[in-house]
C-alpha cells in the first residue's frame, strides 16, 4: 500500500460506505456535544463527503456543519466562520474536530441565546460516519510522463483518494511524497502540496495537477 | 434482463471494472436474500433486477420468498402502516401468528447463506433461527422509519438488534441501535422502461393519446392520488401560475382504483380542477411505464410536492431525464435535490408557484438545474451505485474493524 519508497506509483481508488449513528442535534449546543463525542471518521465524513458525492457542486459547501448552521439554524455569521476554516492547514481529523469545536464554543460565549434556538422537527443535524474501501486501479507510473498519462486516465475517485483520502492517514500513499522521494521532484511535489483542493472541483483539480506536471515536463525537455 | 456491460454507456468502464473487482472478492460467499413477495412492490422490483446482475458478476446471490397466510399479511400490512406513523394495536393472537409464520418459514426454508440478507419487517424474526455464529445477518428496512409507532418499532427492534448490521434508505430513518446502521439509498435503472431513452415519435404519440398540446409548456407530477403527495396543492399551484403563464398540468398515477382513499382523493382533486381543459388527471393502469417515461420527457418542469415521502424515486427519474424539478424537502428528496443546484426545494403552495414561474420563465436556469440533477443521479442513484453499495456492505462484514479497508 505504501508508495513512498516504491519506484512505481500505484494509483488507488476508494469508495465509502456510509454509516448512520442515529444521533441528532436540534440546536447548536447539541451539535457541539455531538462534534466532541463522535468518532473521527464522522468528522471526516461531514467535512469531506460533499467533495466526493457532489463533486460538480464544489467549491460549494465542503462541510455539512456549515450548511446546517447557515441554512437550518439560520446563523449565517457562524456558518461563514465554520465554512472558512482552512482545512488545508489541518493535519489530522482531531485538529479539524478541535477547530470546529473552538469556533462554535467561541460563538456560544458571545451569544448564549444562540444555543437555545431549535430547528423544526425534521431539520435536525444527523450525525453519520464512513468506512473507506481502497482498491488498486490498473494505472501505475514509473516516470513523470507516465504519471501525467495516469492523471489524465484514472477514475476521478482516484484523484479524490490520493488528495483527500491520504491526507489524514500517513501510512497511505501521497502523490507528492512519491514524486519527491522516488523521482527526486522536490519542487514539483511542493507545487502540488500548495494547491488548495477544498476550493476546486475534482475535475478542475485533475486539470491543475496535469498542468503542473506538464509544465515540469516541458522544463525538463527544454533543459 | 440487461447485462452489466450495457450500463457502461451511462457510468463508464471504470465503474464496471470497479464492480467486477469487488465481485471478485465475494465469489466464495453465498448471499441469500429473503423477502415476502416475488412480484409487485419496489423491493421485488429491485431484487428482480439486482440478483441477475450480481450473479452475472460471479456472486452466488439468490432470492427466496417467505410464505404466509392472509392473516399474516394483514398483520404485516398493519406493521407497515405503523412504521409510517399510524397508531395501531395488535392482539396476542396477531403477535403469535407473526412469530409462528416466521418460525414455520425458518423450518421449511434452508437458511444456509453465508450472508443472510433479509428485507423489510415480514421476515425480520427469521434471525432467531441463525444457523451458526459465523453466519452474517443483514436486515434492510425499505420504508420510512422516521416517525414509527413505538410499539411496532420496539417489537421489531428486538429482532433487528440480533442482526449483524442494518440498512436504511435515508439518514432521517436511523434510530439509536446497538448494531451498525448503513445508509444505502434506492436506485433507478436507466435500462428499465420507465427510464430508457424514447424516440420523439413515442413521446408525441403518448401526448396525442391524452390530448395534451405538445406546443405549450407542460408541468407534471407523477404520483398516486394520495393526500401525502398533495395533488390538491399541485392544482392550486398550477392555478396561481396560470394567471401569468400559459401552461398545462398533468397529474398522473396508478393504483387509485384499488384504493378507497385514492378514489376519494381523486374526487377531491377533480373538484378543485373543476373541468379545467388544461388540467389532465390521468389514472394509469399498471404497466404504464412507457407512458410515465414519455410524460416526464415531454414536461418542461416536474413537480413532486410531497408532504411525506419514503424516498421519492420519481424525483430521480425526472432528474435522470435532465428535467428541472421542484419538490418538497421530505424523506429522501433532499438527498436527490440540492436547492438551487439540482432543483428547487419548496414548503408551501405559494413557494412552489413562485418557483414554477421562475423555471417556466427562465429556461436556461431550468436547463442548468436539470443538467446538474442528471449528473447527480448518474453518480449517486443508478442501479450500479446500488450494486456497489451492496457489495461494500457484504465486504464490510468480512473486514469487520478497520475504518479504512484495503482490498
Amino acid at each position: 500500500m505504501d508508495n513512498k519508497e516504491e519506484a512505481t506509483f500505484q494509483f488507488y481508488s476508494s469508495q465509502n460506505l456510509i454509516f448512520l449513528t442515529g444521533r441528532k442535534a436540534k440546536n447548536l449546543e447539541e451539535l457541539l456535544s455531538g462534534i466532541k463525542e463522535v468518532e473521527e471518521m464522522s468528522i471526516y465524513y461531514h467535512s469531506h463527503h460533499y467533495l466526493d458525492q457532489r463533486e460538480f457542486l464544489s467549491p460549494e459547501p465542503p462541510n455539512d456543519f456549515f450548511y446546517w448552521i447557515t441554512h437550518d439554524l439560520q446563523n449565517k455569521v457562524l456558518g461563514e466562520v465554520v465554512a472558512s476554516i482552512d482545512l488545508r492547514q489541518m493535519h489530522s481529523l482531531k485538529e479539524i474536530q478541535s477547530r470546529i469545536v473552538e469556533v462554535i464554543e467561541r460563538s456560544l460565549m458571545q451569544n448564549v441565546e444562540a444555543s437555545l434556538t431549535n430547528v423544526s422537527p425534521g431539520e435536525e443535524f444527523l450525525f453519520m460516519s464512513v468506512r473507506t474501501f481502497v482498491y488498486p486501479t490498473k494505472y501505475t507510473a514509473a516516470s513523470l510522463s507516465e504519471f501525467r498519462y495516469c492523471l489524465r486516465s484514472v477514475p476521478i475517485n482516484s484523484i479524490y483518494f490520493h488528495i483527500f483520502g491520504t491526507r489524514f492517514n500517513k501510512s497511505l500513499s501521497s502523490m507528492s511524497e512519491w514524486l519527491s522521494t522516488s523521482l527526486n521532484e522536490v519542487e514539483l511535489a511542493q507545487k502540488i502540496e500548495k494547491i488548495d483542493p477544498y476550493t476546486i472541483t475534482l475535475e478542475n483539480l485533475r486539470d491543475a495537477l496535469i498542468r503542473i506536471v506538464e509544465k515540469r515536463l516541458m522544463e525538463k525537455n527544454n533543459a | 434482463m440487461p447485462k452489466i456491460l450495457e450500463y457502461e454507456k451511462y457510468v463508464g468502464r471504470d465503474v464496471i471494472n470497479e464492480l467486477e473487482f469487488y465481485a471478485g472478492k465475494l465469489t466464495d460467499v453465498k448471499i441469500q436474500n429473503i423477502n415476502s413477495t416475488s412480484v409487485g412492490g419496489g423491493v421485488a422490483e429491485i431484487l428482480a433486477r439486482m440478483i441477475p446482475l450480481l450473479r452475472e458478476l460471479g456472486i452466488n446471490a439468490y432470492w427466496d420468498v417467505i410464505k404466509g397466510g392472509e392473516k399474516f399479511f394483514e398483520i404485516t400490512k398493519k406493521m407497515h402502516n405503523a412504521l409510517h406513523g399510524q397508531q395501531v394495536t395488535y392482539s396476542d393472537e396477531e403477535i403469535s401468528i407473526y412469530l409462528q409464520t416466521n418460525e414455520s418459514n425458518a423450518r421449511e426454508m434452508q437458511l444456509s447463506g453465508d450472508i443472510m440478507f433479509i428485507h423489510d419487517p415480514q421476515p425480520c424474526a427469521l434471525v432467531k433461527y441463525r444457523q451458526h455464529d459465523e453466519q452474517k445477518w443483514i436486515w434492510r428496512g425499505h420504508v420510512d422509519f422516521s416517525n414509527p409507532e413505538m410499539f411496532t418499532w420496539n417489537f421489531l427492534k428486538e429482532f433487528i438488534e440480533q442482526y449483524n448490521i442494518s440498512v436504511f434508505s435515508a439518514p432521517s430513518f436511523a434510530h439509536r441501535l446497538s448494531i451498525p446502521q448503513v445508509l444505502i439509498s434506492p436506485s433507478i435503472d436507466p435500462l428499465s422502461e420507465k427510464n430508457i431513452d424514447l424516440p420523439q415519435e413515442t413521446i408525441d404519440s403518448v401526448l396525442e393519446r391524452f390530448n395534451i398540446d405538445k406546443n405549450r409548456p407542460l408541468v407534471t407530477q407523477i404520483s398516486r392520488f394520495d393526500y401525502l403527495k398533495d395533488p390538491i396543492g399541485v392544482v392550486k399551484v398550477f392555478k396561481l401560475v396560470r394567471k401569468y403563464i400559459d401552461c398545462q398540468l398533468v397529474l398522473a398515477g396508478g393504483g387509485a382504483t384499488d384504493d378507497p382513499e385514492g378514489a376519494k382523493v381523486l374526487a377531491e382533486v377533480q373538484d378543485v380542477a373543476a373541468n379545467d381543459p388544461d388540467i389532465f388527471l390521468l389514472l394509469l393502469p399498471p404497466a404504464s411505464d412507457i407512458e410515465i417515461n414519455a410524460l416526464q420527457r415531454a414536461s418542461n418542469v416536474i413537480l413532486q410536492k410531497s408532504l411525506r415521502e419514503g424516498f421519492g424515486l420519481t424525483v430521480a427519474e425526472a432528474l435522470w431525464k435532465s428535467k428541472p424539478v421542484i419538490a418538497g424537502a421530505v424523506g429522501g428528496i433532499p438527498l436527490q435535490v440540492t436547492h438551487k443546484y439540482s432543483g428547487l426545494l419548496t414548503y408551501t403552495i405559494e413557494g412552489t408557484a413562485f418557483a414554477l414561474k421562475q423555471l417556466l420563465q427562465n429556461p436556461s436556469y431550468a436547463k442548468k438545474l436539470g443538467e446538474n440533477g442528471h449528473e447527480h443521479i448518474r453518480k449517486n442513484f443508478l442501479i450500479t451505485r446500488h450494486l456497489r453499495d451492496y457489495m461494500l456492505l457484504f465486504l464490510s462484514l468480512l473486514h469487520k474493524t478497520e475504518n479504512v479497508v484495503f482490498l
